[in-house]
């Protein structure tokens, strides 16, 4: 049974004046409706390359693809540009990370909604026009029908994320696409806004993308995780596999970074030594090599992305170690999963 | 338990060898990579090299005049005659008509009415519009960065002063300000205090060019200084104790040097055409000095005498104001670029 | 919103009174020298000198010559020793050509500028672009007097195309009126175009890489709409604004150098001339009227602008 949205090695390049960067480097993944899957990762991992590739905004002269992406069977890597124009905000919808930058400040935010219902669907303006007000009210936004009129500029953070939500449901697209959407919100907004989420999936049985590099947001609601590293997926599998038994070192550096209220709080603020690889010249072999310090003599060897854990056939990692290795080089304390500093410098 | 200092020390990134094969990415500073874009930029580098070659040209003025001319920019030679082709000419003829070029060593591009050999009055000139074009711009920019940097640092009431008198300048236009300064100055000359500034000499409108423009630079400045201010590096700078002087000069000014190169070369272009347009209307250099513009205005006056005599002061103004723009472009984008680049097979 | 327009109104006569203050140092104080002798112009005899000192105050205090100044340009008492005519009827009659050649001038402008800023942001990069940015370059570093003097003497005298400088009334003939401005509007137009295109090209190539722009995009706009719509509206804000400005200035005496090349006889020439006579009175009041009118365009614009720029109003 085919996927809603099935990701086969996808690949994504870009020229620049220092070389050519691998920014997408081989990712497979697979949606199906009333599934939040998560994509994690640091900053230049490639996961917001990956997610706006799926809506088709990196297609330029200066960029080369690979693999395919198949949206209801069909392959939108390949397709036209109109076809393309077609498929975005009427079936696959994004909310961007940054909602005081991600609207028009010059336009009514009712006019914003509306303009992407008329894009697509024949009605009459004053149709459109409602069902923005609508839309409004349905994430939630108090007096909808006045606030319409309003501009962006005049809605707090969170009301402004709101709409972008709003705006990004009109036209009741089959997959969302949130690249962190709570990034640049206040803690108690980023609950509300993660909460509206989960409703979707309940309700609408939606199918949401969701990026992002916090790994608390992963934790509250995800389905299942893919964790990506350098431009490639190092781990991936259902929330609990990856959280309660995470195979590759990378996993343990990001969870051992995560601070506990449980228990007492470490002489120092745990984090993963070193930087990732630029993307034009990557280590050979396992590219997080240079900052693991379980790295044995296999590792010189590519690893690729193959269930190891056995637990289950959808939990795959990139780790050469058995394992019992695993296992046991996962804890850096008795209850604490996490990686230790690399030792000496390579 | 206590925690000493090297419980809080930041570990050191790993550096990440480069393996054979693969390109080793370095990183530069901002400074670095501007020269580096701008070196790329072969136009850029081309035009800067137009604009050496003019101003070297215009230096060299006295040299053209003494080996290659034989004559001096003011000298009169209305009723002399030179050989052309053999052929014995007058240089100004009895109807008043001036010759043409004639791409020889005297007279290369002709004469003017008054019979001064238009070659050499061209370098001559072009060493006063040049002066006065780059000393007007430099004393705009000193004066724009301390009035700038002030308001936009102390903000406030002082701010407000500056501000609206940046205001009330900035409220007549250029040309007109120019022209009723002009006016006013090279009638009586300027008077205040302990400075005694004549009528005709060249501070007049190298001070009323400067002054002009001082709030077309002033703002953008003052605006940069106001972000400047918000930054954390200053906040920090204030946290170690800095006071106001020594933040201004260790945090504010080299942070507007890249806004300062940016409008320098524009504002020298602006000098250079303002200088021109009050020369033309009478109200910059005074005769018998020379300048691009006021020989633009006799030409123009003449112009039916011989159309070279507006021709040659105007492309020469041309050709050095362009290239003064191209550069400043040049300069523009090296410190602000956008990836144009080309995929490779 | 009417706060704000208040406001502004209130700031813009601050400076109206500021700007007259300066005019007035400007020609009477800052200067050395006898300022009756320059009121004077040429030839004045001591009798002459007398009544000027006494109808100006230059022999009272600075603030009753103040006052002085602006009562003879706000009565229209105000009298060219050089040529004994009314200063401010003068001015008056020479307006509505100023206004013709500034209008007709900005209207044509704005058009070549957006149509050239736009077109050149599509195809940035590319040969075309380069090209005309290097003509806009070319325009930008030409002065407006000297290209109109050889476009006139070109254009005009050599070729007979279109007439050789001079005004005609339109309602005399609406079509030499026009033929008569043509090449006027052109010298003018060219530096502007150049400078605005420019700005307009770099406006939209910023806004391009903007945050809604993209959510625009994938919303599932046309490229179009989403050029028009979100890109265009966005970069030509600053425009409009800056369009206000200029053309506030070419009014207030920006089109002295077009007019005095063309003969057009409109108020810039006027100033002009009495600068060549070193004719005071004229370049005094012009002045004065030139940075009013500034002024309440600067304000004007500003207004205009928090009307198209909602995020405006709130400061």
């Amino acid at each position: 049974m085919a996927s809603l949205l099935e990701v086969d090695d996808l690949h994504v390049s870009f020229a620049t004046e220092d070389g050519l960067v691998r920014a997408v480097d081989g990712i497979s993944l697979s949606l199906d409706p009333g599934e939040i899957v998560a994509v994690v990762g640091e900053s230049g991992s490639g996961k917001s390359v990956t997610a706006l590739t799926l809506m088709g905004l990196t297609r330029g002269p200066n960029v080369s693809f690979g693999g395919s992406i198949e949206y209801k069977g069909e392959d939108l890597l390949d397709a036209a540009d109109e076809r393309l124009r077609r498929v975005r905000g009427a079936e696959i919808a994004m909310i961007f990370q940054d909602p005081m930058t991600s609207l028009n400040p010059v336009m009514r935010v009712g006019d914003q909604i509306a303009e992407q219902i008329l894009a697509h669907e024949h009605v009459p303006k004053d149709e459109a026009a409602a069902r923005a007000v609508e839309m409004l009210e349905r994430v939630g936004i108090p007096r909808a029908r006045d606030r319409a009129s309003n501009y962006p500029h005049e809605f707090s953070g969170g009301m402004r994320q709101r709409v972008v939500i709003a705006m990004a449901l009109s036209c009741d697209p089959s997959v969302l696409i949130a690249d962190e959407p709570s990034t640049a919100l206040d803690v108690t907004i980023q609950a509300q806004i993660l909460e509206r989420l989960r409703e979707l999936r309940q309700t609408e049985n939606a199918a949401i993308i969701l990026v992002t590099h916090d790994l608390g947001v992963v934790a509250d609601i995800a389905d299942r995780v893919l964790v990506m590293y350098a431009g490639r997926i190092v781990e991936q599998g259902t929330l609990d596999e990856v959280f309660y038994n995470p195979q590759h070192p990378y996993t343990w550096g990001l969870l051992g970074s995560i601070t506990r209220l449980d228990i007492p709080p470490p002489p120092r603020l745990p984090s993963i030594s070193g930087a990732p690889p630029s993307l034009a010249a990557r280590p050979e072999g396992c590219h997080f090599r240079p900052r693991c310090p379980h790295e044995f003599d296999k590792c010189t060897e590519d690893p690729p992305l193959e269930p190891r854990a056995g637990d289950s056939k959808t939990h795959c990692d990139r780790c050469w170690l058995s394992p019992e290795d695993k296992r046991a080089r996962r804890y850096v304390s008795e209850d604490q999963i996490g990686l230790e500093a690399k030792g000496a410098i390579v | 338990m206590a925690r000493d200092q090297a419980d809080f020390a930041l570990e050191v990134p790993a550096a990440i060898p480069a393996k054979a094969g693969g390109a080793s990415v370095a990183g530069a500073g901002p400074w670095r990579l501007a020269l580096r874009r701008l070196k790329r930029n072969k136009t850029a580098l081309v035009f800067l090299a137009l604009f050496v070659v003019l101003v070297g040209m215009c230096l060299a003025a006295p040299l053209y005049a003494d080996h290659v001319a034989h004559t001096d920019p003011y000298k009169n030679h209305l009723t002399d005659k030179i050989v052309i082709d053999g052929k014995k000419t007058d240089v100004v003829s009895l109807d008043g008509i001036p010759i043409g070029p004639t791409w020889q060593g005297e007279f290369f591009l002709g004469a003017d009415t008054n019979g001064r050999d238009t070659a050499v009055r061209l370098l001559y000139g072009g060493r006063n519009s040049l002066l006065i074009g780059v000393s007007a711009a430099l004393i705009t920019t000193l004066l724009a960065v301390i009035v700038g940097a002030i308001a936009g640092y102390f903000r406030g009431f002082t701010d407000t002063v500056l501000s609206r008198t940046l205001d009330v300048i900035w409220a007549f236009p250029v040309l007109l300000l120019g022209v009723a300064l002009g006016t006013a100055l090279t009638i009586s000359g300027l008077d205040i205090g302990p400075i005694h500034v004549s009528g005709d000499s060249k501070w007049v409108p190298i001070l009323i060019i400067a002054v002009v423009y001082v709030p077309y630079m002033a703002r953008p400045i003052r605006g940069q200084v106001l972000s400047l201010r918000e930054k954390e590096f200053v906040e920090a700078a204030r946290a170690q104790g800095a006071g106001h002087l020594r933040i201004m000069f260790s945090e504010i000014l080299p942070n507007l040097s890249s806004i300062v190169i940016v409008f320098f070369p524009l504002m020298v272009a602006n000098a250079i055409l303002l200088e021109a347009a009050l020369g033309f209307l009478g109200v910059g250099v005074q005769p018998p000095e020379p300048s691009w513009g006021t020989m633009i205005g006799e030409g123009v006056d003449r112009i039916l005498s011989g159309p070279h005599l507006a021709i040659v002061p105007g492309a020469m103004l041309v050709l050095t104001v362009l290239a003064l723009n191209v550069f400043g472009d040049g300069v523009r984008d090296a410190f602000d670029p956008r990836a144009k680049i080309k995929m490779e097979a | 919103m009417t706060r704000f327009v208040v406001r502004r109104i209130g700031q813009m006569l601050v400076v109206l009174f500021a700007v007259t203050v300066l005019t007035f140092l400007i020609f009477n104080v800052i200067p050395g020298g006898d300022p009756a002798l320059r009121m004077a112009g040429r030839q004045p005899d001591p009798g002459q000198l007398e009544i000027i000192r006494h109808q100006w105050g230059f022999d009272e205090p600075v603030y009753v010559q103040y006052e002085k100044t602006m009562e003879k340009i706000f009565t229209g008492d105000l009298i060219s020793y050089t040529t004994q005519q009314d200063v401010m009827d003068e001015i008056w009659s020479r307006v509505p050509r100023t206004f013709a050649l500034a209008i007709g001038a900005a209207i044509l402008w704005m058009v070549f500028a957006i149509a050239l800023g736009v077109f050149t942001a599509i195809r940035a990069g590319q040969f075309s672009d380069r090209f005309l940015t290097v003509l806009a370059l070319i325009g930008i570093s030409m002065p407006v007097f000297w290209i109109g003097a050889l476009m006139n003497y070109y254009i005009g005298f050599k070729w007979g195309i279109l007439p050789n400088g001079g005004y005609v009334e339109f309602t005399d003939d609406p079509w030499e009126w026009f033929k008569h401005l043509l090449m006027p509007w052109a010298a003018l137009s060219i530096l502007f175009i150049g400078v605005y295109s420019r700005i307009l090209r770099s406006n939209v190539l910023d806004t391009m890489n903007d945050d809604f722009v993209r959510t625009a995009r994938a919303k599932g706009l046309s490229e179009r709409q989403v050029f028009l719509r979100h890109v265009l509206r966005n970069s030509l804000i600053p425009i409009v604004t800056l369009w206000g400005l200029d053309f506030g200035a070419v009014l207030g005496g920006g089109a002295i150098l077009t007019e005095t090349v063309f003969d057009l006889q409109g108020v810039g020439q006027y100033a002009a001339e009495s600068v060549d006579q070193l004719d005071v009175p004229p370049v005094l009041a012009i002045t004065m009227f030139g940075a009013f009118f500034i002024v309440l365009l600067n304000t004007v614009v500003d207004i205009m602008y928090a009307a198209l720029d909602p995020r405006i109003r709130l400061n």
